[in-house]
């Protein structure tokens, strides 16, 4: 008979080997599934994990890997602050493309001036409208006691009306000769988020990704703020006592979280996107939450989630291409990888037992 | 008096790193009231649980009235006749009496016929109780007779009770120990775990004290000194507190008129609170658990802030301030929830200190945080409170409830506080870690800290506070010199049995 005990302390040692055990678990059950689509299981994970880095057209995908892989680090930080202080904020896919659209608005609101400053101002735009999406939920929380799951996650379907008006309307490109879509800010140098180095996928909003990462993990580590973040999180009496106004704790959290989607989805729109169009959003802010987890809340093991789910992505495309896998099945294994990873985590703070059945 | 209702013998149960029953043997005869006495950690839960069903014994036996007993759950128990009262109640708020003990039945008859028999047994046994009354408007000792009714009505042979006084005024207690005496001249056997000596020594025919999971030794109480069995239970003599007279100086805190309303549905409103705590003196606050202790605490720490002049510390209105102002004005509390409200349980000591002793202590330079600085500070608490802990690294709830609560009370009076409000300081506390910590309270008093002590411990107020005063529903009592005071007044003061008098009459 399996038996869990819940062990004093939590293991550090199954802190950092569960996200490996549940990638190897999933890879298994994938195999699996794959197996049962009628593919061959090997050839399937191979293709996923090892066509993109080292396969034939490497040179191809491996710059995919990090503008794939920027986006959901930089929106997974700012979402795993809020996180830890049991803050839920579900909405980043909203806040990721409001800040596109004031990213952009203020760019082509330059058009055609060439100042150095522009890209700035459209960083900034980006931040702001992130930050003002997330101030939504974050007012009604603190204000009126409203959910800020249910809250910021509407949020996302308002975001996505308001993308398809500005697509066709506000932002349209006005030489466009009517389609929808805005100017392509690729063609516009001032505000274009370019590669830094040619070939490598590197834009800003990566640097900006890895920033991120490094104030992150200063602040959860070394900052008052970050031991109240986690205080908040895990033991919301504890950090009332110990001073902490829940209600501030709340905007910090969602804001920053905001901000950083917001700056994500500038990045995308005016780099590897180029417009702002009726798809422009394809589920980064969702996807990073699992990357959030995946990464066990933590800076570093954020930015390793990011890179393996952008390896997924890039693979699974692959996978689909080659071996005519169906998108859904992809999904389903990038959905397992979660599940996993949330089940094996009994291990950190349980320890299993073989106990012979004793007789009742 | 007859022959043995329950012998035990040789029972041992082992748990991974600790032995918590190691060769267990007594036994309990019809009709004696029969304590189990030891520290925390000694076994005595362990013990109950195995004769309760809730827990398998390693090895060793019992026999229940000379018939081998070894019940595999507690239905068994239940029907062997043992049951048990828990420290803990498990009732539903939002239902009735009846209702609520209809649950734990195993074929319960219909909603009438269970009432009039409710009524019937409290009418026996002295225990006042309307089926009808929905539980969330009880007092603690309404609650308890509802459990102490829902064992009587399965006839039980051995009836156990874990600390049952603990909620309960000295009135209340009265009651309850006629009841209980009038079940054991029925022939009932009554296992009684407490800390209070002195009530056990009123109360018990014999008493076995558990000390490391060994039995150590069986004593009439009312034959031994409250001092021996203490000292049995911990296996050394250590010092009783001693008390340097001083003089009290000047208000250091002042509360008038504080109000507030209940934070939930089941809390409870401070109604018109008056107040004066002087530098150097401390003042007991005693009463029934659920009488606004929590809620006194919260509006005391800053955790909820109330009308600016209700509180003023040495004339400044603090009210309104934020726990963090408070402690630099010199104000610190130790809360009684150690799990999850004074620690995070999850956290390490170090990370632990930074909650209330960041600022005080210097902790935080610049919104960054001093690591080595909070580990010193941690360790000095670890080492001047003899918290037993493998290092400052360690998480709260690695520690045990004494342990952490050294901690937790260290961790304040090491930051030297001009005012320090403390409930329920002992509160689970091993007798020799108790004496260190009122020790503790009385030096800092001394040196000139206020201290406002809020317990439920009555002997320890008598034994630390200079004036009492009783919490009541919400209302505090005017506050007297503690040695003017009988039990009798005390009791008085806390409500005395909250209506339940005519019980025996």
């Amino acid at each position: 008979m399996l038996k869990l005990e819940k062990r004093p302390q939590p293991s550090r040692a199954w802190t950092y080997l569960t996200p490996v055990l549940a990638v190897v678990v999933t890879m298994l059950a994938g195999g699996a599934l794959f197996a049962m689509l009628g593919n061959d299981p090997v050839e399937a994970i191979r293709t996923i994990f090892w066509e993109p880095l080292f396969g034939e057209f490497a040179s191809y995908y491996r710059p995919q890997l990090l503008v794939k892989a920027g986006p959901l680090i930089l929106i997974a930080i700012g979402l795993s602050l809020g996180f830890r202080a049991g803050i839920w904020n579900i909405g980043a896919e909203g806040q990721y493309i409001i800040g596109a659209i004031t990213g952009a608005a203020v760019g082509l609101a330059f058009y055609p001036v060439d100042l150095w400053v522009i890209f700035p101002l459209m960083i900034l735009a980006g931040a702001l409208g992130g930050w003002v999406w997330a101030m939504i939920p974050g007012l009604l929380k603190v204000r009126f006691g409203t959910n800020e799951i249910l809250v910021s996650l509407m949020l996302v379907y308002v975001a996505e009306q308001l993308l398809a008006k500005m697509a066709l309307g506000l932002l349209r490109n006005p030489e466009g000769r009517g389609f929808p879509g805005s100017r392509n800010l690729q063609q516009y140098p001032a505000a274009h988020n370019a590669e830094i180095i040619t070939g490598t996928g590197m834009h800003w909003g990566v640097v900006a990704a890895f920033i991120a990462v490094i104030f992150a993990y200063v602040l959860l580590s070394r900052h008052i703020l970050g031991h109240q973040i986690q205080l908040a999180g895990q033991a919301p009496r504890a950090a009332r006592f110990a001073g902490v106004n829940p209600a501030r704790l709340t905007l910090i959290c969602l804001g920053l979280s905001g901000a950083l989607a917001g700056m994500a989805g500038m990045f995308e729109v005016s780099g590897p996107a180029g417009q702002i169009s009726i798809d422009f959003n394809v589920g980064y802010g969702f996807t990073a939450i699992i990357v959030a987890f995946l990464g066990r809340l933590h800076p570093v093991g954020i930015a390793l989630a990011g890179l393996l789910m952008a390896l997924t992505y890039i693979g699974g495309e692959i996978a689909e291409l080659n071996l005519s896998l169906p998108a859904a099945a992809i999904q389903m294994f990038q959905g397992m990888l979660l599940f996993f990873l949330l089940a094996v985590d009994v291990l950190t703070n349980y320890r299993v037992r073989l106990r012979t059945a004793e007789v009742a | 008096m007859t022959g043995a209702l329950l012998t035990i013998s040789g029972l041992t149960k082992a748990y991974p790193g600790v032995v918590a029953n190691d060769d267990v043997s007594f036994d309990i005869r019809e009709g004696e009231v029969h304590a189990l006495l030891g520290e925390n950690g000694a076994g005595k839960s362990t013990l109950v649980k195995m004769i309760y069903g809730l827990v398998r014994p390693d090895s060793g036996e019992m026999q229940l009235r000379g018939a081998p007993f070894a019940p595999a759950e507690p239905r068994a128990a239940r029907a062997a006749g043992v049951a048990m009262v828990f420290q803990h109640f498990s009732l539903f708020d939002a239902m009735s009496v009846a209702e609520n003990i209809a649950l734990g039945m195993e074929k319960p008859p219909r909603l009438r016929d269970l009432a009039h028999r409710i009524r019937e047994v409290s009418e026996t046994y002295g225990l006042p109780l309307d089926p009808y009354r929905t539980v969330g408007g009880l007092s603690a000792g309404e609650r308890q007779r509802v459990e102490i009714i829902r064992c009587l009505l399965q006839d039980p042979r051995l009836l156990i009770m874990d600390e049952p006084t603990s909620v309960l005024t000295p009135q209340e207690v009265d009651i309850l120990f006629q009841t209980l005496r009038k079940l054991t001249a029925e022939g009932v056997a009554i296992l009684y775990i407490s800390h209070k000596l002195e009530e056990i020594r009123a109360l018990c025919d014999r008493a076995t004290i558990l000390r490391h999971g060994r039995n150590v030794g069986t004593c009439v109480p009312s034959q031994t000194t409250a001092r021996a069995m203490a000292e049995m239970m911990v296996g050394a003599s250590f010092a009783a507190p001693a008390r340097a007279p001083h003089a009290t100086g000047a208000v250091a805190l002042d509360v008038t008129g504080l109000s507030m309303p209940a934070p939930d549905a089941f809390g409870t409103a401070l109604r018109n609170i008056h107040l004066q705590l002087h530098e150097g003196e401390i003042l007991g606050v005693g009463g029934v658990a659920g009488n606004g202790q929590d809620e006194l605490l919260a509006a005391l720490s800053g955790e909820r802030r109330s009308t600016g002049d209700a509180i003023r510390l040495r004339g400044r209105p603090i009210g309104r301030l934020g726990p963090n102002a408070r402690r630099d004005l010199g104000l610190l509390t130790a809360p009684e929830e150690r799990l999850g409200h004074a620690a995070a349980p999850e956290m390490s000591l170090t990370e632990n200190v930074l909650l209330t002793a960041a600022r005080r202590q210097n902790l935080v330079s610049h919104g960054f945080l001093r690591w080595p600085a909070a580990r010193r500070f941690a360790g000095q608490v670890i080492t001047a409170f003899d918290v037993r802990t493998p290092g400052p690294e360690t998480a709260a709830r690695a520690l045990s409830g004494g342990n952490l609560q050294k901690f937790v009370i260290g961790r304040e009076v090491l930051q030297q506080p001009g005012i320090l409000i403390v409930n329920q300081p002992t509160w689970g506390v091993d007798a020799a870690a108790a004496a260190a910590i009122r020790q503790a309270l009385l030096d800092l008093a001394a040196n000139g800290t206020a201290i406002l002590c809020i317990s439920q411990d009555l002997d320890e107020l008598i034994e630390i506070s200079d004036r009492f005063a009783a919490l009541n529903e919400g209302r505090l009592s005017e506050a007297h010199a503690t040695r003017d005071l009988s039990l009798e007044e005390i009791g008085l003061m806390m409500g005395g049995a909250h209506g339940m008098e005519v019980a025996h009459a």
